[in-house]
């Protein structure tokens, strides 16, 4: 069955042309970086190379990037840098729409005796800067606001947020994992101590990913070990991944504004055929600053996983934020931050496309999802002006 | 992703019964749109109590509409009676099992089932539903509703709870009382019969009557958990042979559970000289 994989800020595809560069750190070029034969040593080269790929990609000096495993590792890193260089400050400034990583990380602190202000949003996730200006105290140790949010799509003003934290004297950490390679981003000018990025969402393989440290901005190392990355990151360097990470960074900073533009035409194609042909639907996120590749719209009177499952069966494949496809039947928090009715987190669905997303597979989508809607409407006990209701009806707006 | 047994898929992809019977003798309704899955259960019932049709309406995930189709086929046919026996976990079995934390959707079933019953009876459901005290406000789960999936279900920690009853699920307030009614719960159960050397030597018949009600009544509903089932082969004196079904069969470690679970258990309740043993069929 052709897979149409619309599930884009989960994972990505690895790109024909990073895995060919990759190819040979796992067969010729097997050797390890550090040792002293120049076997392993001809590796580093290719390091230092993807280095200064991932440098240029961001508009920082090679020197400010180090290696990780991921994004959650990055987040991490960034964290506990800035908070251990500060045992003073006991503050810590973050969001309620953040991903887990930093989330969880901070509520982690809070048990070791940290304060942690979590910033809301409104009903469509956007952030007040004036929250954040005054949410800043004498012990805040570090902001950390995420660049853009990977369920809505929503492009928070991490540059005027940064500018303002800096100007206090207070360091910021954001995770751009989701903003990586789906607009400009130059840490020339964007105001940033630090950000975490995955290889995994731009086309480079899992288990990869960078953390850019700003020159002078406080870092320790998270992992204990060797001297790799300049003492910064132990244990021995995924050279495979990190060759790979080097090469889609350069590929997604070519023709980013060709290709964002026909990725926001296909995704308003997708958003706008199912709005004009599906009753009650609701668009989660910000229109006006949102990635493009990204939309997340509710379907009322269903249920997110059943929708999943009927796509399934197509080959289609996307995401949702109901409770039951949660793991832990806690429904999305992002969305729950926002004010999002219950009734329609359960029935939202998530589509992410990428470079390699066609119209074909928009239209194949726009051709099957409202049958399927309609189908699991049909045998809902619910539909327009019958919602009857028991005891837990507070959160029905 | 979920495991789902392909009986749920089929269910869930084609359901059968969906719909609603325009002059039901009785309808049981329970959830919410709030809730995220609510079912509506519509029962056709002849003079002798006998249900001819069954037909579901259900807003849910993917196993809840396979329970509630394959609720409507156990039910058609069956007496009124016969109906009133059906338990969660006979619909959960009917699905060859149900992931653990889908179990909340057999248990649905079950609950307008009922419903519908009283309904049949001429008894108001709304006000019995209502009863208790709502525990948990995300998904509106109340304490009676709690105590019971404890009871009947065997239930030992707030995962299971959640898994049961979706209570807990949410913003995880209502944590602390849950472990409450847990810890009541545990405190109110009677304490198994000491089958200790005061107790007379049981005959072999009596052993043999004791070993399938354990197997059938405790140790087969935790295999179901998990998409297993388990059969008796045969009882020699104290050596009892068993073999494994569904998601156990063939499973590497069936001889952890004959050891950690069948046997334990088996000399827990019957006798402390007990040996279990697989055959492989």
């Amino acid at each position: 069955m052709k897979i149409t994989y619309m599930d884009n800020n989960a994972t990505t595809k690895v790109a024909p042309e990073v895995m060919e560069e990759m190819s040979p750190f796992m067969d010729t070029l097997y050797g390890n970086p550090s040792s002293m034969h120049s076997f392993g040593g001809q590796v580093q080269k290719s390091i230092n190379l993807a280095r200064e790929r991932a440098a240029s990609a961001l508009d920082c000096s090679p020197e400010e990037i180090i290696f990780t495993s991921g994004g959650t590792e990055g987040d991490n890193a960034a964290i506990f840098a800035a908070i251990n260089a500060q045992p003073d400050k006991r503050h810590i400034v973050t969001t309620r729409v953040e991903h887990p990583a930093v989330l969880n990380t901070a509520k982690y602190l809070e048990t070791r005796g940290y304060e942690v202000t979590c910033l809301p949003v409104d009903d469509a996730g956007r952030l007040d800067i004036d929250q954040l200006w005054d949410s800043l105290r004498q012990d805040t140790a570090l902001v950390s606001v995420m660049h853009a949010n990977n369920e809505t799509g929503n492009i928070y003003p991490v540059q005027e947020m940064a500018q303002m934290v800096k100007d206090r004297g207070i360091l910021f950490h954001t995770d751009a994992v989701q903003a990586i390679g789906k607009f400009n981003l130059s840490l020339d000018s964007l105001p940033v101590d630090y950000l975490a990025l995955s290889g995994h969402k731009i086309h480079a393989p899992k288990g990869v990913g960078a953390l850019f440290v700003r020159k002078k901005a406080p870092f320790r190392p998270f992992i204990m070990g060797g001297h790799q990355e300049n003492g910064r990151r132990a244990g021995t360097e995924n050279t495979a991944g990190i060759v790979g990470l080097g090469k889609a960074m350069e590929m997604a900073a070519q023709n980013i504004d060709q290709e964002n533009t026909r990725l926001a035409g296909l995704r308003d194609r997708l958003e706008q055929g199912l709005i004009s042909s599906v009753k009650h639907t609701r668009i989660n996120g910000d229109p006006d600053s949102r990635l493009s590749n990204t939309t997340n719209i509710s379907f009322k009177y269903i249920e997110g996983e059943s929708l999943l499952l009927m796509m399934d069966v197509l080959g289609i494949c996307a995401s949702s934020g109901s409770a039951c496809t949660s793991g832990s039947l806690e429904p999305s928090s992002v969305l729950r931050a926002m004010g999002v009715p219950f009734t329609y987190v359960h029935g939202s669905v998530r589509f992410s496309l990428s470079r390699y997303t066609t119209e074909e597979e928009v239209d194949l989508v726009l051709d099957n999802l409202p049958g399927i809607i309609s189908r699991l409407r049909d045998i809902s006990p619910f539909c327009e002006g019958r919602e009857p209701g028991t005891v837990s009806q507070k959160y029905e707006n | 992703m979920w495991e789902y047994t392909d009986k749920v898929k089929e269910y869930f992809l084609n359901p059968k019964n969906a719909g609603e019977i325009s002059d039901a003798d009785a309808v049981g309704e329970v959830g919410s749109l709030a809730c995220g899955d609510a079912l509506k259960l519509f029962l056709k019932v002849d003079e002798s109590g006998v249900i001819q049709d069954a037909k579901f309406q259900t807003f849910g995930c993917a196993s809840a509409i396979a329970s509630s189709s394959v609720l409507t086929e156990m039910l058609k046919g069956k007496t009124v009676e016969e109906a009133n026996k059906i338990t969660n976990k006979d619909i959960a079995r009917e699905l060859g099992g149900l992931p653990k934390e889908k179990m909340h959707c057999s248990v649905m079933g079950q609950q307008a089932l009922e419903a519908a019953l009283k309904n049949l009876r001429g008894e108001k459901v709304a006000a019995e539903d209502l009863e208790g005290e709502v525990v948990c406000e995300c998904f509106g789960v109340t304490d009676r509703q709690i105590k019971r999936a404890i009871k009947e279900n065997n239930l030992a920690s707030i995962e299971d709870v959640t898994h049961y009853t979706k209570a807990g699920g949410g913003c995880a307030d209502c944590h602390d009382q849950i472990q409450e009614l847990l810890e009541r719960s545990r405190a109110e159960q009677p304490k198994p019969v000491q089958l200790g050397p005061k107790v007379k030597p049981m005959t072999n018949i009596q052993r043999m009557q004791l070993v399938t009600k354990v197997v059938d009544e405790e140790i087969r509903p935790s295999l179901h958990k998990d998409g297993g089932d388990i059969e008796l082969v045969d009882i020699e004196g104290l050596k009892v042979l068993v073999s494994f079904r569904g998601a156990c069969a063939g499973c590497p470690s069936s001889h952890l559970t004959v050891k950690e679970v069948v046997e334990k258990k088996l000399r827990e309740r019957v006798d402390a000289q007990i040996q279990v043993e697989e055959v492989r069929q």
